[in-house]
């Protein structure tokens, strides 16, 4: 009954609506408005809304500025980081400019131009001059973003040697994250997924003497701070993206072959705690590649210490082979919907 | 539409010149099959495209509608969701965060594919080239026909697999492997993602013959005087577009083809490694990124092809609505052939941070910046354009400046995005949800409505109402940055896309005010769209009668009479002599010279 009533209500207000309508337009009619498919009115009105909105909208982009700033790019805490947002700074001043410049000039000759009886456009097809002008200032001002920009990636991008850093591997499998840390012998052992089991999660080679004194962690992973990391990231099953926001790093991990990406952290936990007045703030590895159900809730916490503590805490983590089960210090945040994953088996 | 249109052999139509006796052919009567359903008319064929577009759109905007107010209101119910969804995947009006997944995925296809490639495209090209070009249909009515049902098909196919028990297609519209190759990742990878693949294939198929078509007809069907370089704006985007699609569909439906293989057949072309479900999978060799390569080099392609027809569309409105001719037509084709080009050696921008070579990433930087460069040049031109111009406001012409606002907006942020560096940290995230709907979404469909504005009265013969008109675009634009600017914000903020709620992680569980204000002008944008729909229906069957050339237009499909004919004209074919922009040109009496009109002694061309 209640349904019935709300579609009768909608039906009936169409048939009003159009009812309305078409009074209006016949009113029109009668005024005599039949030649033109725009009235003098509906121009200026039309004109002084171009000119209204421009200014509506640099208000509403202030705002935002205002009330959303304080949440953008937050204080990075690794070394290219600070590379990454010079050149985003450098990037955004460009672009405002030009999306404030061609705005005002958009909407100004809208407003300015509006059709007058008695009016003739001018007949002014093309310059080559001013075609020129618009094709070089562009192509140089790209070509100074794009060589900045290079210049910047190939110092992020460029590989660093294994012993020159400390190597951690990330394991991504739906819906969580494993590090793996190499033990005294600084190697990390081979892997064939055809190993995974309830016991060998990361399907670590076992008749590999490297992996035996492999570390595998969960809930949460410590970094020294100051020092060169080199990720290592594998998947098992689908396509995840290993994003540390707070760094500015972010790679995929793909199925069937290894991705990489180094930084040097420089900010400890504590200093970044203190320096954002958050007692409770922690650094984050999130998911960001779509990876399914619980793709929103695959996070991991990262912990940025000194060096000395560091080590302190990796000795202090077991070997696989001593002991399969890895303490995994509970910080997961549990689930928040209701429903169960959809992976049949849990492995862990 | 005439009751009893006269019929030509269709063959006839390709002899120019002979048709000054056509009266005599056989004369016979349309039943309603041949009229409406089975038509080899471009003009219905439009018409069918256009309406078939409407139809997804409107699905594809309420879709997006229940996973906005998800995210403004995580974990609430709302009886619209479950209205609509059902208790299944809306427990309560919850959404269900399998089913957010599929809405987003299915949103994004529908868009993307549907709404702005196949109706967009599909509409317009077939409405215009003839009519423009002086011809007396497409080269080919059959394929033309057989386009619009794959058409049709696809679009059923998609729809349906929204009501299948497993849920519809989830992996995002991209589709990667092996989210989208194993049921076991997702439910939605079942026979949600084999609809999604045949329909997907069906859609190429019948992209491939609408593409060709269009491609034949403007190389071959122009009438006497329409040179190539006295084609209006809007012909040169749609060929240009034509082309782009018949190189890169195809990809996509390799593309799609070997993941159908990987799904049922066994191979590994994407499948490497895997253990799911408790098991290890067999297949060993193949990669995801071969995938991704495939599947962007249509993609990006495909940013063009619904984009280059807004830009069109909105050139040819520009001009004649400010009465001017439009500024640097030279440039502007030549630009349009810049992007054209360029489109096709920029897919790896996607791809920064998938495990591609770095030094690969170098390359597509260069490419992909270069883009900008006939960007620009477009966009001061149509600044240029509407300098000094008599602008007439027609809804039309006020969605083609919001487009230029649209376009330039959304398209300087491309500049942070294809810059490997910065997209580290801004990939996936809220800031290129930003960025591609700014650009390419809103800009696509301002071209869109731009052109069902515009020639509204060429394809139902009536005009739309435009005190309406004027109300849908100034909420729709107003929304349109309303929803999309604040996503920059949450995008730099390092919110990721496609998370079904942002309370899991503390640092993103503060900024939902901003998805507040978004989900708040998203409902107030789809709002407006019933506006348009009201006034769309309505006009076909009760809007003003519309006179020949209701916008004072240059271009030959307003010599064509109102009522629609076979063969469009009733005599020949009109002869072109002049561009189709001489608006308000010096010692003419009139603000408009069509094209029909011969040069005066001593009249230079253009």
């Amino acid at each position: 009954m209640q349904s019935f009533l709300i579609y009768s209500a909608i039906i009936l207000g169409i048939i009003a609506f159009a009812r309305v309508i078409k009074v209006y337009e016949l009113a029109n009619a009668l005024r005599g408005n039949k030649d033109e498919q725009v009235t003098d009115s509906d121009n200026k009105f039309n004109a002084k809304m171009m000119l209204a909105f421009v200014i509506a909208f640099f208000a509403f982009c202030i705002y935002q500025i205002i009330a959303y700033g304080k949440y953008v790019l937050p204080e990075s805490a690794s070394e290219h980081g600070v590379d990454i947002d010079n050149l985003m700074n450098f990037n955004l001043i460009i672009i405002t400019i030009v999306f404030v410049l061609v705005n005002i000039i958009l909407f100004w000759f809208a407003f300015k131009y509006y059709f007058r009886k008695g009016n003739r456009a001018t007949y002014f097809a093309h310059s080559t001059k001013l075609e020129l002008i618009w094709t070089i200032v562009p192509a140089i001002v790209l070509a100074v973003i794009i060589i900045y920009g290079l210049m910047t990636w190939n110092k992020i991008m460029t590989p660093v040697p294994e012993n020159e850093a400390v190597v951690i591997e990330l394991y991504a499998k739906q819906f969580d994250w494993t590090a793996r840390y190499a033990g005294d012998d600084k190697k990390l052992g081979n892997t064939n997924y055809k190993l995974i089991s309830d016991v060998n999660p990361l399907a670590l080679d076992t008749t590999d003497s490297h992996s035996l004194d492999d570390k595998l962690v969960r809930g949460e992973f410590h970094i020294p701070v100051g020092k060169r990391v080199l990720f290592k990231f594998r998947s098992r099953d689908v396509i995840h993206s290993a994003y540390m926001p707070h760094f500015r790093a972010q790679m995929n991990c793909v199925p069937g072959m290894e991705t990489q990406f180094h930084f040097v952290p420089t900010i400890t936990t504590a200093e970044m705690r203190t320096k954002l007045g958050k007692p409770e703030f922690d650094y984050i590895l999130v998911c960001n590649k779509i990876c399914g159900q619980t793709h929103y809730n695959m996070q991991m916490k990262i912990v940025v210490e000194s060096e000395s503590q560091y080590n302190t805490w990796l000795a202090s983590q077991p070997k696989f082979k001593a002991d399969p089960q890895p303490a995994a210090s509970d910080s997961l945040k549990t689930v928040k919907n209701s429903v169960a994953p959809v992976q049949p088996v849990s492995l862990w | 539409m005439s009751a009893h249109g006269t019929s030509i052999a269709h063959e006839e139509a390709h002899h120019h010149g002979h048709h000054d006796d056509h009266h005599d052919d056989h004369h016979h009567e349309d039943n309603f099959w041949t009229k409406y359903v089975f038509s080899q008319d471009h003009k219905m064929i439009a018409k069918q495209f256009l309406i078939t577009a409407v139809f997804m759109g409107v699905v594809a905007m309420l879709l997006s509608i229940f996973f906005r107010l998800q995210l403004a209101w995580p974990g609430q119910g709302f009886a619209i969701s479950e209205f609509f969804l059902g208790k299944k995947w809306a427990p309560d009006g919850v959404l269900d965060a399998n089913m957010y997944l599929a809405l987003v995925t299915i949103h994004g296809t529908l868009m993307v594919f549907f709404v702005l490639t196949g109706g967009l495209s599909g509409t317009f090209s077939n409405l215009l080239i003839p009519l423009q070009l002086g011809a007396r249909d497409m080269a080919s009515g059959f394929l033309n026909m057989l386009s619009y049902w794959f058409f049709a098909a696809s679009s059923l196919i998609m729809f349906l697999s929204l009501f299948i028990e497993t849920g519809p297609a989830s992996a995002g519209w991209t589709i990667y492997p092996p989210l989208s190759a194993l049921e076991e990742a997702i439910p939605g990878s079942g026979l949600g993602m084999t609809m999604w693949l045949i329909s997907m294939a069906l859609f190429v198929a019948g992209s491939l013959l609408g593409s060709i078509n269009y491609i034949v007809t403007v190389i071959n069907l122009r009438t006497k005087g329409m040179k190539m370089t006295r084609m209006p704006l809007t012909i040169w985007a749609f060929f240009i577009t034509a082309i782009l699609g018949v190189l890169s569909f195809p990809v996509l439906l390799s593309a799609v083809l070997l993941l159908i293989f990987d799904r049922s057949f066994g191979t590994s072309f994407y499948l490497s490694d895997i253990f799911i479900g408790g098991q290890a999978l067999e297949q060993t060799g193949g990669s995801p990124v071969l995938y991704e390569h495939l599947f962007w080099f249509l993609g990006h392609p495909e940013v063009y092809i619904v984009l280059l027809p807004a830009l069109g569309i909105t050139s040819e409105v520009i001009s004649t609505m400010s009465r001017k001719p439009i500024f640097g037509y030279r440039a502007m084709v030549g630009s349009i052939l810049a992007i054209g080009f360029l489109s096709f050696i920029v897919w790896g921008h996607h791809m920064f941070i998938t495990g591609m070579n770095p030094f690969l990433g170098s390359v597509f930087v260069f490419t992909t910046l270069l883009i900008a460069i006939p960007s620009a040049v477009k966009a001061f031109n149509y600044l240029t354009t509407l300098w000094k111009g008599n602008l007439i406001f027609s809804p039309a012409m006020l969605f083609a400046i919001g487009l230029v606002s649209t376009f330039v907006t959304g398209g300087v942020t491309g500049i942070i995005l294809a810059d490997s560096a910065l997209d580290i940290n801004v990939h996936d995230t809220y800031f290129v949800v930003a960025h591609f709907h700014i650009v390419m979404g809103a800009s696509a469909i301002f071209g869109m409505f731009c052109g069902v504005y515009h020639w509204f009265p060429r394809l139902f013969g009536r005009m739309m109402n435009n005190r309406l008109g004027y109300f849908h675009f100034w909420v729709t634009f107003i929304s349109v940055f309303g929803v999309f600017f604040p996503m920059h914000f949450l995008g730099m903020a390092g919110v990721p896309r496609r998370y079904y709620s942002n309370e899991a992680i503390d640092l993103f569980a503060g900024m939902n005010d901003i998805n507040v204000l978004i989900t708040f002008f998203a409902i107030a944008g789809a709002l407006a769209q019933l506006v348009f729909l009201y006034n769309f229906f309505y006009s076909i069957f009760r809007g003003k009668q519309a006179s020949q050339n209701p916008w004072n237009s240059n271009t030959l499909e307003w010599t064509a009479p109102v009522k629609h004919l076979h063969g469009n004209w009733p005599g020949a074919l009109p002869v072109v002599h002049r561009w189709p922009y001489d608006y308000s040109k010096p010692g003419k009496e009139k603000d408009f010279v069509p094209q029909t009109v011969p040069l005066d002694p001593g009249e230079e061309d253009h």
